[in-house]
């Protein structure tokens, strides 16, 4: 479907409702194309190709709410008794006084810059290249240390497209495209294999890191070997940059407009006061050009905004779509993050580590959890114990615990080295006095 | 929302399961002799054997050794309860086939929404693309394979209307509102779901399957004081309609409010290696992390799991029983065949202590000789199959939970829990633990919460070292992710100690 097509269904799915008894409306259409490749054993181990599409739309009915969606867009009468059957049900609802179409005033209204999240020569890449680069990444490693058991690499890159009308006036199109590699390496240690992975991902074919992959993997592997677990005991965390969202995603999950509203959150009521240390600053900004979050609009249609989030350790924002807005009293912001962006600090990863005293470098997080009311996490980790600045052994097995509150209060220092690969722009992050259990 | 296939699809010319509208173009080209049973599905999908052997031609002709075209139409529906209300709604339908080729252990993979001859081919082209010489296929008689039925039901979602589901998510919020007055706020909600599957393969293979699934959960929001503690109590099954009750809703209501009044005096535990008692039911968390995962074959074929050299050595002490079933009546991991039109089974992995049998698709049974164990499963016709569980749980042991706990002079005894993970080729296994109880001189005492614990699969299992005989399968809302695929699973255990394993705590 062309963009056209998709609004004039949008278009026509909409007045469909509307003339059936819906009051408010709001229709996306969406479809994507993606396709990946895998090669282990210098062959070609999975090829997929895969092209959707599919209609959401969100009625409000004598205000009483639902949503659906369907990948059945052939056929237009069906369409027309899909959406007829969702009002029939809306009407058994109880009323919800808080559901609205957004304000019309808040909507994104057109003319904003060009974010460049899409990349024109998507159609263009010839597939052959495609299964080229993987085998590239596969040939880095293999044969190249006989400790390896398995070494997987993969490519993969899609498309999106998405259009949304709503009765009270939007209407946006979004497209993004993404291309990536990964490598996956196996590496004998005794009895145990430990896995490493890389991976790098663009938005512009032509950005795209292809070399350096495997091997990365490979040396990432390689260093796993001889992992211990060492005694439990209150110390330093050094948080790799592509892993640090892990810690950040609690204290921005707290943010949301339904957990507060629905006390389901350890950040209710404390707009304007301090959650974290002088070191935590971060700003949610839409409009980085080629950003991984960056957008226009939200889901919802609104305009975005650059907006503070945490300045110097005082909180700034919630994250408040229309619905919870008015649950709440409160104006509404955007329902979600866009691109997280830190106030870096003045040095790398490498940096961090030569001058920790004693401590742990996580490399790895396996499984665990956060409390969203209380903020009490504990997680599984892996890393490495460091002693004088020295990386002196590969830990793993172990689990740090403790609550989010008091972690960013702990936050002690923000690296200058930034993962790009992700809409969280998170660097390498050192908090103090961290729960560790060992043996 | 009550979206009711039966009425939506007669304006889109294809007949549902068991009617017998069927339009005369499809009817025209039917004239291969197939079951009643087979019809429906063939005329739900508006397909005919026909169709599909060409497509399965086309999907053979560059050389593949085996094809196969899986399709499915799957309904959703949800309806949500916040603030005392049943104030939200939400469906889904999806519909697609996903088409397959296999060459050796290499796949190509393609699917398309678009059940149409052209649409079909298309895919059936890309699919092909992983094989590269022109091949010759013969297509063979068709076969027609009977699923069983393990999920039998009265009343289906489909012809339900949400104006009768609402009552049980009000009442599940009147009734956990009812039962404490520190109960300052619920969520509710109940989803179902159905899905019409129909596979054919290059071997002839034609089989079909009705999948009905229901989840029903509330979570109760409780404050003491400054303090605020919520849970979460769920069931699903596959049940139609017929299985709500205000039983159900007793039960639920009562159960996560007590859940969370644990909550409110519990700490952390001190951190470190300590035995740990699993309590019967849910701790079957430990199976899937701890071994389930290691045991899929995939991960095994590539020598990627630290269970890869362990087949037919002694894994666990000689009474421990280990099983993968996919044949539990109205169970949520249940499947009447897989989804790759392959009979299930109940699956001894370890048997007697000893690894008896991986967890196995089409690939991996080829590739290590033996029989598939009805495993290979997949999120929907957009993803491959690949070995999955189903329902994972340790048979009754000779122990009783009294001896157990006698045994125990400092640990913690854990019974509910959130979620897990696993490391497959270092083996390091981890459960978040909501909530539990230290045990100080066999005695239970202080609650605990929220922490994680972490252990390696093959030493957490050799230390299981007493089996209680309190069997009990937990019917949760069970969801495994793999490989960017989730799948509906469930878990049981006995209650078990296992020696030692690290938990996460304070440790100044």
């Amino acid at each position: 479907m062309t963009i056209a097509e998709k609004y004039k269904l949008a278009k026509w799915a909409m007045q469909h409702a509307l003339d059936n008894g819906a009051q408010e409306v709001s229709v996306s259409i969406f479809d994507s194309t993606s396709s990946s490749v895998e090669v282990r054993d210098e062959k070609i181990d999975k090829l997929e190709q895969a092209n959707q599409a599919g209609l959401s739309i969100r009625l409000m009915v004598d205000k009483k709410y639902s949503a659906h969606s369907t990948n059945r867009l052939g056929n237009k009468r069906e369409l027309q008794k899909f959406i007829e059957e969702a009002i029939k049900g809306t009407r058994y609802l109880s009323e919800d006084e808080f559901r609205t179409l957004p304000d019309p005033d808040l909507y994104y209204k057109g003319g904003g810059v060009d974010l460049k999240t899409f990349d024109n020569n998507f159609t263009d890449i010839d597939p052959q290249q495609k299964i080229d680069a993987a085998f590239a990444v596969e040939k880095e490693v293999v044969g190249s240390d006989d400790r390896i058991i398995s070494v997987t690499a993969s490519y993969y890159d899609g498309i999106n497209n998405t259009v949304m009308v709503t009765s009270n006036s939007f209407e946006g199109d979004t497209s993004n495209t993404y291309y990536g590699i990964n490598a996956s390496v196996s590496v004998s240690d005794g009895d145990a294999r430990p896995q490493s992975f890389w991976g790098e991902s663009a938005i512009f074919y032509n950005e795209l890191k292809t070399e350096g992959i495997g091997e990365k993997a490979l040396k990432r592997a390689l260093r796993m070997i001889g992992q211990e677990k060492i005694k439990s005991g209150r110390m330093p965390m050094i948080i790799e940059n592509r892993l640090a969202s892990q810690s950040l995603g609690p204290i921005i999950s707290a943010l949301n407009g339904s957990a507060i509203q629905q006390k389901n959150s350890f950040l209710i009521d404390k707009l304007g006061e301090r959650v974290g240390s002088d070191k935590l600053t971060i700003i949610d900004d839409p409009f980085i050009i080629s950003g991984r979050g960056s957008r226009l609009f939200d889901g919802e249609g609104l305009a975005l905004k650059k907006r503070p989030v945490f300045e110097k350790g005082i909180l700034r924002t919630y994250y408040i779509d229309t619905y919870y807005g008015k649950k709440l009293g409160m104006d509404p912001t955007t329902g979600g993050t866009t691109n997280l962006v830190f106030e870096p600090g003045e040095r790398n990863l490498e940096e961090m580590t030569a001058s920790l005293k004693r401590g742990i470098l996580i490399t790895g997080f396996n499984g665990g959890n956060t409390n969203g009311t209380t903020g009490d996490f504990s997680y599984g980790i892996e890393g490495f114990l460091v002693e004088d600045g020295k990386i002196i052994q590969p830990v793993s097995e172990m689990n740090i615990s403790g609550n989010m509150k008091e972690l960013w209060m702990n936050l002690a220092e923000v690296g200058n080295d930034v993962y790009e690969n992700s809409s969280w722009r998170t660097p390498s992050l050192m908090f103090n006095d961290v729960d560790f259990s060992g043996l | 929302m009550n979206i009711n296939r039966r009425k939506f699809i007669k304006t889109g010319s294809a007949a549902v399961a068991g009617s017998v509208l069927i339009p005369p173009l499809i009817q025209s080209c039917q004239n291969l002799k197939v079951s009643e049973n087979v019809k429906s599905y063939l005329d739900h999908f508006e397909v005919t054997v026909e169709m599909l052997q060409k497509v399965i031609s086309t999907a053979m002709s560059r050389g593949g050794d085996y094809a196969d075209l899986f399709f499915e139409h799957k309904i959703s529906n949800s309806l949500g309860l916040e603030d005392g209300k049943v104030n939200r709604a939400y469906s889904n339908i999806d519909y697609g086939v996903g088409i397959r080729v296999l060459k050796g252990d290499q796949t190509g993979f393609a699917y398309s929404e678009d059940v149409t001859i052209k649409a079909m081919l298309n895919a059936a082209k890309m699919a092909a693309a992983i094989a590269d010489n022109p091949g010759k296929f013969e297509k063979g008689n068709v076969v027609e394979k009977m699923p069983e039925e393990f999920y039998r039901i009265d009343k289906k979602w489909e012809d339900v209307s949400v104006k009768d589901k609402i009552p049980f998510v009000q009442k599940i919020n009147d009734r956990v509102f009812s039962l404490d007055e520190k109960v300052i706020k619920v969520n509710a909600f109940l989803n179902d779901e159905t899905s019409y599957v129909m596979y054919y393969d290059s071997e002839g293979k034609l089989t079909y399957d009705y999948r009905p699934l229901v989840s029903f959960g509330v979570v109760s929001i409780m404050q003491r004081n400054e303090q605020i503690e919520n849970n979460y109590s769920a069931r699903s099954f596959r049940k139609g309609f017929e299985w709500l009750s205000d039983d159900v809703v007793n039960e639920l209501a009562q159960e996560t409010v007590d859940k969370t009044n644990i909550l409110f005096d519990a700490t952390k535990p001190k951190a470190g290696e300590m035995p740990v008692v699993m309590g019967a039911g849910g701790s079957g968390i430990l199976l899937h992390e701890a071994i389930g995962h290691t045991f899929e074959a995939d991960f095994n074929r590539k020598g990627e799991s630290i269970f890869s050299d362990k087949m037919g050595k002694k894994v666990a002490e000689s009474f421990i029983n280990i099983i993968d079933d996919g044949t539990l009546i109205n169970n949520r991991g249940s499947l009447n065949i897989d989804d790759e039109g392959n009979e299930v089974q109940k699956t001894y992995l370890v048997k007697d202590g000893i690894l008896n049998s991986y967890i196995h698709d089409r690939i991996s049974s080829n590739y290590y000789g033996v029989d598939p164990t009805g495993n290979g499963r997949r999120e929907s016709f957009r993803h491959i199959p690949i070995p999955r569980m189903r329902a994972t749980y340790m048979e009754t042991g000779p122990h009783t939970r009294e001896e157990i706990f006698e045994n125990v002079d400092y640990g913690v005894y854990v019974d509910n829990f959130s979620n897990g993970q696993v490391k497959i080729g270092a083996g390091d296994f981890t459960f978040f633990v909501k909530s539990g109880y230290l045990i100080e001189k066999g005695k239970l005492t202080q609650p605990i919460k929220d922490i994680n614990i972490i252990g390696n699969g093959p030493q957490a299992l050799a230390d299981i070292s007493m089996v209680a005989n309190d069997f009990l399968i937990d019917n949760g809302t069970w969801m495994c992710g793999k490989g960017g695929q989730s799948v509906p699973v469930t878990c049981g255990l006995p209650s078990v100690l296992v020696k030692k394993l690290t938990v996460g705590g304070t440790s100044a």
